[in-house]
């Protein structure tokens, strides 16, 4: 494969972090002609090798911030990079190295496992397709499925299909939009240790949104908390457990997603932490 | 700084990736019988019927259509020529519909496929699909009726390419209305062209329309082709001047519902279309 050199960007330091946003924002326009803004001015760092956790209540604008650092939505104002690659310029040369899971972007329900694992093996340039899907299947027991349409799954096994489709190409970043959302506790803890397992063997970058407590707690190195649109705290999950005076962080989701906007808005919070 | 750390993998157009995106319509083709039989089942249909419509109106009993009789197999090969280009627009827009249905446009571009690479390899796909559906279809003229439309001969492949370019733009157009206005939009796939059918002169000549709908005939290439069609049927002459215009205005509808799709797909990225849209 040919290789090219992606201007480096102005003040980007010898290792640049696996995600830098700045300012980022989004405002989705409303039919009575006003702007809901959906995500308002973020910025954070995700440090490589790390594995943090993006989290908030419905409509927090985890997803769309996700959204952003993939590029599949446009920010309104503000810069990703991703990899040291400022994503609005040089988006297509980072996504071979980055992947995305989320159980509410299915895989087509008609192709089987291995036809789904194969189109997208191809899609990133993989060499020795067929040895991969082997391999990921083994990995992630999904052998006795592979010949079947991923349609008929169940939960768990669509989850473990598109965590090897996530997979595939071995990401040095990977985003997970509620990895063990609608799982059974047994499939869930299986897919945290994989997980773990993954980022102890590569050195990925993990970034998760998700909605459980437990799972953020064991899994993340830092927490990112969202609440309308804005990131009102962050820090490593017992740095947020100490900050709060609580025992967990469920405890500390609740009384932030509960908290008056007051509170929030005069600095007991993310820039007060900073 | 490890070695190599800013160093990224090319990423510019790749057949590679164009390839898995034919290999993702193949398979889903293959897997139904259904569907490729579907896909020859109705310009099979057609042909036929419409080639008892020539011979009879050939016939004295028909009342000896001179002008049908003149050319034999001209309604036979007008409706084959048909097909390509509906079948040329449907073959573009039903393999971004399957992408739509299974919310899959989401995986897709986080991907490092290009749109450029999707839509070559939708182009790819609706050739495929044409093919399967047109070539029975003419191969079966010949017992029915002893018409063959390849005794056409060499134009008719210009004929052809023509009409499935044609058939592309409007199946780019009616992607870019889909990502735009969301599934309420995708019958749009199954209509849009028969708008097209009245002005295109299928059946018969140009001269037949009302003076004021002749010009929007020309400026549309399958009136062109069908009036090149014509020529080579009834007089055995391969209307240069038609094939000119026909090719010339293919170029600017190419470039329009590629420039639209771009900036319907632009438009999907700002407003989050790509991650949400789906049945």
């Amino acid at each position: 494969m040919t290789e090219r050199t992606i201007p480096q960007q102005p003040g980007t330091p010898a290792i640049a972090p696996a995600i830098r946003a700045e300012g980022l924002t989004k405002r989705f326009p409303t039919p009575d002609g006003r702007d809901v803004t959906a995500v308002d001015a973020i910025g954070f760092t995700v440090p490589r090798g790390s594995v943090t956790g993006l989290l908030g209540g419905n409509g927090a604008g985890k997803t769309t911030t996700i959204s952003m650092l993939l590029g599949l939505l446009l920010p309104t104002a503000g810069t990703v990079e991703i990899l040291g690659v400022d994503m609005a310029r040089h988006r297509h040369a980072v996504l071979p190295r980055m992947n995305f899971s989320s159980p509410y972007v299915e895989l087509p329900h008609r192709l089987t496992v291995r036809e789904n694992l194969t189109v997208y093996a191809h899609l990133y340039g993989l060499t020795c397709v067929k040895k991969r899907v082997q391999e990921l299947a083994e990995h992630l027991d999904l052998s006795r499925f592979l010949d079947r349409p991923s349609g008929g799954l169940s939960a768990g096994q669509k989850t473990r299909v598109a965590l090897a489709k996530a997979l595939l190409n071995d990401p040095e970043l990977l985003l997970l939009d509620e990895p063990t959302a609608s799982l059974d506790p047994d499939t869930a803890d299986w897919i945290r240790t994989y997980l773990e397992r993954y980022r102890l063997r590569t050195g990925a970058t993990i970034l998760l949104a998700s909605h459980n407590m437990l799972e953020v707690e064991r899994l993340c190195d830092s927490v990112l908390m969202m609440r309308q649109g804005r990131i009102v705290d962050r820090g490593a999950p017992s740095a947020l457990l100490a900050r709060y005076g609580r025992q967990t962080l469920e405890e500390v989701f609740l009384d932030i997603a509960r908290a008056s906007d007051d509170r929030i808005l005069t600095g007991e919070t993310a820039d007060a932490a900073e | 700084m490890p070695p190599n750390e800013l160093a990224i993998p090319r990423a510019d157009f790749s057949l590679r990736r164009v390839g898995a995106m034919v290999l993702r319509y193949w398979y889903l083709l293959r897997g139904s019988w259904p569907r490729i039989l579907e896909l020859a089942y109705w310009p099979t249909m057609q042909m036929i019927l419409w080639g008892y419509i020539n011979q009879f109106m050939a016939s004295s009993s028909g009342g000896g259509s001179g002008w049908v009789a003149q050319g034999a197999g001209v309604l036979v090969s007008a409706v084959l020529l048909w097909d390509v280009l509906f079948r040329g627009q449907l073959g573009v827009s039903i393999s971004f519909l399957e992408e739509m249905w299974s919310r899959n446009l989401g995986h897709l571009f986080v991907s490092p496929l290009r749109p450029g690479e999707w839509v070559t390899a939708l182009m790819t796909m609706s050739l495929l699909r044409t093919l399967i559906g047109v070539l029975p279809a003419a191969g079966l003229a010949i017992p029915f009726f002893g018409y063959s439309v390849f005794t056409l001969g060499l134009p008719l492949a210009a004929f052809f390419a023509n009409l499935i370019v044609l058939g592309w733009s409007l199946g780019l157009l009616i992607v870019a209305l889909i990502l735009r206005y969301g599934m309420g939009a995708e019958g749009l796939a199954w209509i849009v062209v028969f708008m097209l059918a009245p002005v295109s002169a299928v059946y018969y000549p140009v001269s037949v329309l009302p003076a004021w709908l002749q010009p929007v005939a020309l400026a549309l290439p399958s009136a062109h082709v069908f009036e090149g069609m014509r020529a080579l049927v009834f007089d055995g002459t391969l209307r240069w001047d038609h094939l000119a215009w026909a090719v010339g205005l293919n170029i600017v509808y190419m470039a329009g519902g590629i420039a639209v799709f771009l900036y319907a797909f632009h438009q999907a990225r700002v407003r989050g279309a790509l991650l949400q849209t789906g049945e």
